[in-house]
C-alpha cells in the first residue's frame, strides 16, 4: 500500500519530473565539515556538464565567503555519491558520472574543517 | 513516583483565590510562578474543589469558569459540578 | 392572563453530566433515506473500526450555552486589552525592536495554521457518524476561527509600525520557509478524519502545542507585549479544552477495537516527527529572537515533552501505545536544533519576511551556560566570524538556495543524530526518481505514502521550475534578477522585510520613535 486513500488505485503526479526543469537537471552540493553554509546547496545543471567544470568554476562560487574555499586543494578531495565514495572522472559528464537527476553529491577536503576547526 | 500531572493558569486577580484554594487541597502539589502564569505541579492526582474556592472568593462557583483562566493542563479529568480532578491511571 | 396562586418551583436544574448527555445523545439520529456508509462515506477507509460512537465522552462536558457564555467572557476580556494596549502605545514598550520578528513569525507561519484548523475541524466534523464527535469539533472549529481572527486583529496593530507584516496569508502560501507549516497542516488535512484529529488534536495540541504556547507567551509576558500574552493565552484557554479531547480521542479509538492500535501507533509517530520538526521555529525563537529569555528550548523540551509528554505515553502503555518512534533523535538534537535553524535564517533572512542578527556578548554567554556542550564548540565560532564579517561590511548571505527534505520541507541542516557536525542525509528511491529526507523520522513518512509525498510543492524546485515568478517577468531578459523576482511574487520589499536586523528600517524607526537602543542592554 503506498497511500491511504478514499479511492483505490489512487497515484499521485511527481511534482519533480526531470521534465519539468526546462532542459536541466538538479545537482545537490554538500561540503562536509562546513556547515557555515547551513546545509547543502541545489542548483540547476545541464546533464552533459563535464564533472570537471564543478571544480574550476562553479563549487567555489558557491561558496565564496568561506575563507577555506580558496585553500581547497582539489586533487586531495573526496567525493561520495548518495553517500558512498566515489572517483569521478573530470572530463566526462555528470551523467555518465552516475549523477543523474536530484543527485545528492558531497565532498570532503581533508585538513580544512571550517571556521576554528567547528566544522562551520 | 508517580508521573506529575499539571495545570497552569494565566496569573491575575481571578486565579489568584483559585490557585489558593488548589494549593490547601493539595498539599503535594508545587506552585510555581512565570512571567504572567501559574502552574501547578502534583504527583498523581490534583483536584480542584468547587467548595474551597467558594470559601475564598465568597460567591457561588461553577468549576466551568476554570476555563476562562486555564493556559494548559496534563493528564486524564473527570469533572462534575462539585470537583475537577486531573489523574494518570497508571499505579 | 391568569396568574396561578403560588409560583411553581422552578424546574429542577440539570447538572452538567445531564445536560451534556442530552445534548450529544438525544440529536443524532440513524438515518433511513439514505444508508449512513452513504451519509459518512470517509470515516471507514482509514481502518479505524469504531463499534459504539456513545463511548465518545467530552471530559468537561461543555454544552452549547456554556460554551457560547465562556467564549464571549473571553473575548471581552481579550479585546479591553487590546484596545489599552493600543491607546498607550504598548508596541513601543517591548524589549527592543527584534522581539516583533517573533511577531512576524508567528503571524505569517502559525496564525493561517489556525484558519486551517477551523476549516479542518469543520470537515472532520462532517465525517464522523457520532453526534458528541461532531459536537467537539464544531466547537473547536468555531474555536480555530476565533484565534486566527484575535492574532491578526493583535497583530495588526504592529503592522502600523514594523515591516513584514502586510500580507500574512499571500506570504504563507507562498514563501519557501511557510511551506514547512503549511506542508504540516495540509497533509493533515488531505488525510481522514480520524487521522486529522490525531495528528491535531493528539500529536499536535495534546503533546507539542505547550512548547509553542506556554513558553512563547510567557516570553511575551517577558519582554511587555501584553496585548500577544492575551491573544495567546486565550487561546490556549481553549487549547486545553482541545487538548483533553485530544486524549480522550484516541483513548476512545484504542478502546473500540484492537485493530486500531497499531494504525494509532503510527500516527503517533508520523505525526510526532511533523510536529516537532515544525518546532524548530519555535526553538529558535526561544534561544534567539526573545531579547529577554524565559527558558532555553532545551529546557522546555525537557519540562514539555520528556517529563509531561513522558507521564503521558506512560499513561498511554496500558493500551500498547509506546512512545513516539525518534523521540530519542529529538532529545538528542536539543542541544543543537535552535542555533542550526537560527544560523539558517542567518543565511536566507535576505529572503525572509523577518530579520535576523547576531546575539549581542550578553546573549552569547547565556546561550553558553544554557548549552556548555554545544555552543562554545560548535556555534560561537561562526557567529563571530560572521560578526566580524559584517564589521568590515560583508555581511554574509547565501545567494544559493538550499537542498529541501522532500516530507518536511525544512532545508537539509539537521544533522547526525550522533555527530553534530554531520549533515543528516537520507534517500529514497521511488517511481524512477529520487527523494532525500534529513531524517529517517521524515524517510519512514515518505516510504509508507510516497505516491502522497512525491506531490509535495518544494519551493526551491518550484523556483526552478520558474514557477514563482509574477506573470510580467521575463527570465529571458538580460538583466533578469531571479532573487529580486521571487521577493516581488513573495510581496516581500527589499530592504524593508528581512535581510540583517542591524541594517533595518525598523531599528532605525524603533530608535528615533522610543528614544532607545535597537539592541536592550
Amino acid at each position: 500500500m503506498s497511500v491511504v486513500a478514499l479511492k483505490p488505485g489512487y497515484t499521485g503526479e511527481i511534482k519533480d519530473r526531470v521534465e519539468n526543469f526546462h532542459g536541466k537537471q538538479l545537482l545537490y552540493i554538500g561540503w562536509e565539515d562546513h556547515l557555515m553554509y547551513c546545509a547543502p546547496l541545489c542548483i540547476p545543471v545541464p546533464a552533459d556538464l563535464p564533472f570537471g567544470a564543478l571544480t574550476a568554476q562553479i563549487i567555489p562560487a558557491l561558496y565564496p565567503a568561506h575563507p577555506d574555499t580558496a585553500k581547497i586543494d582539489w586533487s586531495r578531495v573526496e567525493w561520495f555519491r548518495s553517500g558512498r565514495p566515489f572517483t569521478p572522472d573530470p572530463a566526462r559528464s555528470l551523467a555518465d558520472n552516475g549523477l543523474g537527476h536530484k543527485a545528492a553529491l558531497r565532498f570532503r577536503t581533508p585538513g580544512l574543517n571550517g571556521i576554528e576547526g567547528s566544522c562551520s | 513516583m508517580s508521573d506529575a500531572v499539571f495545570i497552569a493558569f494565566q496569573a491575575n486577580d481571578e486565579t489568584r483565590s483559585i490557585v489558593e484554594a488548589i494549593g490547601a487541597d493539595n498539599p503535594q502539589a508545587s506552585i510555581v510562578h512565570y512571567p504572567a502564569m501559574v502552574k501547578i505541579d502534583a504527583p498523581g492526582r490534583l483536584v480542584v474543589r468547587r467548595e474551597s474556592i467558594e470559601n475564598l472568593i465568597g460567591r457561588a462557583f461553577d468549576l466551568r469558569e476554570l476555563q476562562v483562566n486555564l493556559i494548559s493542563l496534563s493528564g486524564n479529568i473527570d469533572e462534575s459540578d462539585d470537583e475537577f480532578v486531573l489523574h494518570w491511571n497508571q499505579s | 392572563m391568569n396568574m396561578p396562586a403560588a409560583p411553581a418551583k422552578p424546574p429542577r436544574k440539570l447538572g452538567i453530566k445531564e445536560n451534556y448527555a442530552l445534548l450529544t445523545r438525544g440529536l443524532g439520529w440513524e438515518t433511513s433515506y439514505e444508508p449512513m456508509d452513504k451519509v459518512f462515506p470517509q470515516d471507514r477507509f482509514e481502518g479505524i473500526k469504531i463499534h459504539d460512537w456513545d463511548k465518545w465522552e467530552d471530559p468537561f462536558r461543555l454544552t452549547m450555552d456554556a460554551y457560547w457564555k465562556y467564549q464571549g467572557e473571553k473575548e471581552r476580556k481579550l479585546y479591553a486589552i487590546i484596545d489599552a494596549f493600543q491607546q498607550n502605545n504598548g508596541q513601543f514598550n517591548v524589549s527592543d525592536a527584534r522581539y516583533v520578528n517573533t511577531l512576524k513569525l508567528f503571524l505569517t507561519g502559525v496564525s493561517p495554521l489556525e484558519y486551517a484548523a477551523h476549516r479542518g475541524f469543520a470537515m472532520a466534523g462532517r465525517n464522523f457518524r457520532g453526534t458528541s464527535a461532531r459536537i467537539a469539533c464544531q466547537m473547536q472549529s468555531i474555536d480555530e476561527l476565533r484565534h486566527a481572527q484575535t492574532q491578526a486583529h493583535t497583530i495588526s496593530h504592529y503592522n502600523k509600525f514594523f515591516n513584514g507584516l502586510h500580507d500574512y496569508p499571500h506570504m504563507h502560501d507562498r514563501v519557501w520557509y511557510l511551506s514547512v507549516p503549511k506542508s504540516y497542516f495540509e497533509d493533515a488535512m488531505t488525510a481522514g478524519p480520524f487521522e486529522f484529529v490525531t495528528a491535531i488534536s493528539f500529536s499536535f495540541e495534546y503533546v507539542l502545542t505547550n512548547l509553542l504556547f506556554m513558553p512563547f507567551m510567557s516570553g511575551a509576558a517577558f519582554n511587555g507585549d501584553m496585548a500577544t500574552v492575551t491573544f495567546g493565552f486565550s487561546a490556549q484557554s481553549d487549547e486545553s479544552r482541545h487538548m483533553t479531547l485530544g486524549l480522550e480521542v484516541v483513548k476512545f479509538i484504542l478502546e473500540q477495537d484492537p485493530d486500531n492500535i497499531p494504525i494509532v501507533q503510527r500516527w503517533l509517530d508520523k505525526w510526532f516527527w511533523r510536529g516537532y520538526r515544525l518546532l524548530t521555529l519555535v526553538a529558535m525563537m526561544m534561544d534567539y529572537m526573545l531579547p529577554k529569555r524565559v527558558m532555553s528550548w532545551a529546557e522546555a523540551w525537557e519540562m514539555y515533552f520528556e517529563k509531561n509528554g513522558g507521564a503521558l505515553f506512560h499513561d498511554l502503555s496500558r493500551y500498547g501505545i509506546r512512545m513516539p518512534k525518534y523521540h530519542e533523535v529529538a532529545s538528542k538534537e536539543k542541544d543543537r536544533l535552535s542555533h542550526e535553524a537560527w544560523g539558517t535564517f542567518y543565511n536566507y533572512t535576505q529572503a525572509a519576511a523577518f530579520h535576523t542578527w547576531i546575539p549581542a556578548d550578553s546573549e552569547m554567554q547565556w546561550l553558553s551556560q544554557k548549552y556548555p556542550k554545544t555552543f562554545d564548540r560548535l556555534y560561537r565560532p561562526r557567529l563571530e566570524f560572521w560578526r566580524e564579517q559584517q564589521a568590515q561590511g560583508k555581511r554574509f548571505y547565501n545567494n544559493t538556495l538550499p537542498m529541501l527534505c522532500q516530507t518536511c520541507q525544512v532545508p537539509m541542516f539537521f544533522t547526525e543524530p550522533d555527530d553534530p557536525t554531520k549533515i543528516c542525509y537520507r534517500e529514497s528511491d521511488y517511481r524512477d526518481n529520487k527523494f532525500h529526507f534529513c531524517s529517517d523520522g521524515c524517510k519512514d513518512i515518505f516510504d509508507h505514502e510516497p505516491e502522497k509525498y512525491v506531490q509535495a510543492w518544494l519551493p526551491v524546485h518550484q523556483i526552478y521550475q520558474g514557477n514563482c515568478f509574477l506573470p510580467d517577468a521575463n527570465p529571458a531578459a538580460p538583466d533578469f534578477d531571479p532573487l529580486a523576482e521571487v521577493l516581488r511574487y513573495y510581496h516581500m520589499q527589499v530592504g524593508h522585510d528581512g535581510h540583517e536586523y542591524l541594517d533595518s528600517p525598523d531599528r532605525r524607526n524603533w530608535e528615533q520613535w522610543t528614544g532607545k537602543p535597537g539592541v536592550a542592554a
